[in-house]
């Protein structure tokens, strides 16, 4: 190995971000996103929450297509229970054309998206979350007018098939805090599609 | 077909009889190739898929100094998180881009029961990379690689 040359000029090509970001049990912030119907939406626009399901997903990625239904279906099942579904794209579209605005808004049609779709322009919100890949997930639960990590991570333990899936992380979660019980696994992780961030 | 046209053959066309065959392991198997093994060989084990795009950016840079480590102690191995049912679609990218010698196909349907065992800070994110030597962890990275940058990891770990 001593016969290697040693190049100085190495520039470590940081694409990560391994940033803090949020812990369970951490404030969130509320955000004001760009919805693909052109409207902007915030946390605070929902008065009777409890508290949300924000999912940092984008179109691109085949953990986050493989996802999809299951979103779509988490929606369908807690919306109404007062734990609506929030998704949000991080992604900078100049890499990945894909994850534009434009290709958010037929995707959502497509698919008849039942929830917001935004997109964080300038990766705020991912930043400050702490997102690192997509899907990544954040329960949040309304106290006062504070938005609590409750759980970080996975929707659930099996991505490529969803009738193996043996633990609903997500679905456990929102359970637990409409019955008042504590989140646990209050954090899980996954495989994921790393978030393009803007160079 | 004799052997002195198998030679041949393999001489014109070393891709075509150097096929690298893609193995599916659990994770307690792979731990067996790199992180238990007791010996002064540094493993550089790359978490990779074909979806993956940065991964597939960055699989040359390995293949790279993999060729420049040649006849040292070093030994790479690529680790597809590729689902099962695309092993073959694995071993079809492993041939035409000549990746290998050693390809496994990590079959583990849970990442949160093993992410942790690679590496705390891990996100989950990919590529990532975990280096061994005598059993012992000594380097781990959520992020690309470039040759450089690589080539001085290994330097310093290996020295």
């Amino acid at each position: 190995m001593k016969k290697l040359t040693f190049i100085s000029a190495a520039i470590i090509a940081l694409c990560s971000f391994t940033g803090t970001g949020y812990q369970v049990g951490d404030k969130a912030m509320d955000f004001k996103l760009k919805n693909v119907d052109g409207k902007m939406v915030s946390m605070s626009d929902y008065k009777d929450a409890k508290g949300f399901i924000v999912v940092f997903t984008c179109n691109h990625c085949p953990f986050a297509k493989a996802y999809e239904g299951r979103i779509i279906a988490l929606d369908a099942k807690y919306a109404s229970l007062g734990y609506p579904v929030i998704a949000i794209n991080p992604n900078d579209p100049t890499q990945v054309d894909a994850d534009s605005y434009e290709n958010m808004q037929a995707r959502a049609k497509e698919k008849n998206y039942t929830f917001p779709y935004l997109v964080d322009e300038t990766q705020a919100i991912a930043h400050a979350y702490g997102a690192a890949h997509t899907p990544h997930v954040f329960v949040l639960q309304k106290s006062d007018n504070d938005f609590v990590v409750k759980y970080i991570g996975a929707i659930d333990d099996n991505s490529d098939d969803p009738s193996a899936v043996k633990q609903k992380y997500v679905e456990d979660a929102v359970n637990n805090l409409l019955a008042g019980k504590p989140v646990n696994p209050s954090s899980t992780k996954a495989i994921g599609c790393s978030i393009k961030w803007k160079s | 077909m004799s052997y002195l046209k198998i030679a041949f053959i393999a001489f014109l066309f070393p891709f075509l009889v150097t096929e690298n065959k893609v193995a599916v392991v659990n994770f307690d198997q792979l731990q067996t190739y790199a992180a238990q093994k007791a010996d002064d060989t540094l493993y550089v084990v790359n978490f990779w898929a074909t979806w993956c795009e940065p991964c597939v950016k960055e699989l040359p840079a390995f293949q790279q100094v993999q060729k420049k480590c040649e006849g040292h102690k070093v030994k790479f191995i690529f680790v597809s998180l590729n689902a099962p049912r695309e092993l073959n679609k694995v071993q079809d990218f492993v041939d035409s881009h000549n990746l290998g010698p050693l390809v496994l196909l990590l079959n583990s349907s849970n990442p949160n029961g093993w992410i942790d065992r690679v590496d705390d800070s891990w996100s989950g994110t990919i590529p990532a990379t975990v280096m061994y030597k005598s059993g012992k962890k000594v380097y781990f990275r959520e992020g690309e690689f470039t040759p450089e940058s690589l080539e001085k990891v290994i330097q310093s770990k290996n020295k």
